[in-house]
């Protein structure tokens, strides 16, 4: 009884921040939305008997993700959304894509619901860490050393993606932008962030 | 009574509709980075209840792995929004159409 009040609890939370995420325009709304789904999920996985991954939730999502969002956010000082302005078929090609993914998911509600009930084995050790730890490092040690690489990748991405370019070669960018601009008759602002 | 699989599963299911049709209706890369976070976060809800009734613990190695990758794409995906920014002074996705034409 208690867990099922849980789970309405956080179910219901975690879906009213779902939706307002998508409902804010203004990016910094849709962060702390987002940071409340990841805190509701959090709870759910405890419920599950996961405490380990209810930690790392709340320490990479909520904590390390999302403060790299909002920093980003407020580096970049942004306006609020605008609405489409082009491409305004999206509105009906996004509302009928949710419509078949909703069905979808009753679909898997009901189908699961009259299923032959599993036997559920509470087993209380497979969430905890000792065992996450014991399975991480000798059956599923490839997995793990391929992440590391992943993620070493990524930190080389990263400072690729982000460094500033040499003058000359930014020059020459501008340049070659500036020209192509001025042949298409184009009245855009071009400015770039020196 | 515990809530079934099948009530996770609805959860799961619904965020992920929300987050694929958030990315779809949303104009800022930023938006559209955080919609997507938010659809691993449903599977990852499938992972963690799959392993519960199961008692299984590669569910949750898999939710493991899946925040690393989240955490790869975080660092790739603001560092291309931060070098769009900067040749566009916007992060509105209509605005990066240089391959148009």
């Amino acid at each position: 009884m208690a867990s099922n009040v849980l789970f309405y609890l956080f179910a219901g939370f975690a879906i009213a921040c779902a939706l307002s995420l998508v409902y804010h325009r203004n990016p910094l709304y849709s962060a702390i939305s987002l940071i409340g789904v990841f805190i509701a999920l959090s709870c759910i996985y405890v419920t599950l008997a996961a405490p380990f991954i209810a930690a790392v939730q709340i320490l990479i999502y909520a904590g390390a993700i999302m403060v790299l969002v909002v920093f980003v956010i407020m580096l970049l000082n942004l306006d609020e959304d605008r609405p489409l302005t082009r491409l305004k078929y999206l509105y009906a090609l996004g509302a009928g894509l949710g419509l078949i993914l909703l069905v979808q998911t009753f679909f898997i509600f009901y189908a699961v619901m009259r299923a032959p009930n599993h036997t559920v084995n509470v087993d209380q050790t497979v969430g905890k860490t000792l065992s996450i730890g014991q399975a991480m490092y000798s059956e599923y040690l490839l997995p793990v050393e391929i992440v590391g690489v992943l993620l070493l990748m990524a930190i080389i991405g990263g400072v690729i993606l982000v460094r500033r370019l040499e003058p000359t070669q930014l020059r020459l960018v501008i340049n070659e932008e500036l020209d192509r601009r001025n042949e298409g008759q184009e009245k855009d602002d071009f400015r770039i962030a020196l | 009574m515990e809530p079934s699989l099948a009530n996770y599963l609805a959860l799961s299911g619904i965020l992920f509709t929300i987050g694929a049709t958030g990315v779809v209706f949303k104009r800022n890369a930023l938006g559209m980075f955080m919609c997507i976070e938010l659809m691993l976060n449903a599977v990852n809800l499938t992972f963690v209840a799959f392993s519960r009734y199961y008692a299984d613990v590669t569910g949750q190695l898999f939710v493991f792995m899946v925040m690393s990758v989240a955490a790869a794409e975080a660092a790739v995906g603001l560092g291309i929004i931060i070098a769009f920014y900067r040749n566009s002074v916007s992060i509105d996705v209509d605005d990066a159409s240089l391959l148009k034409n």
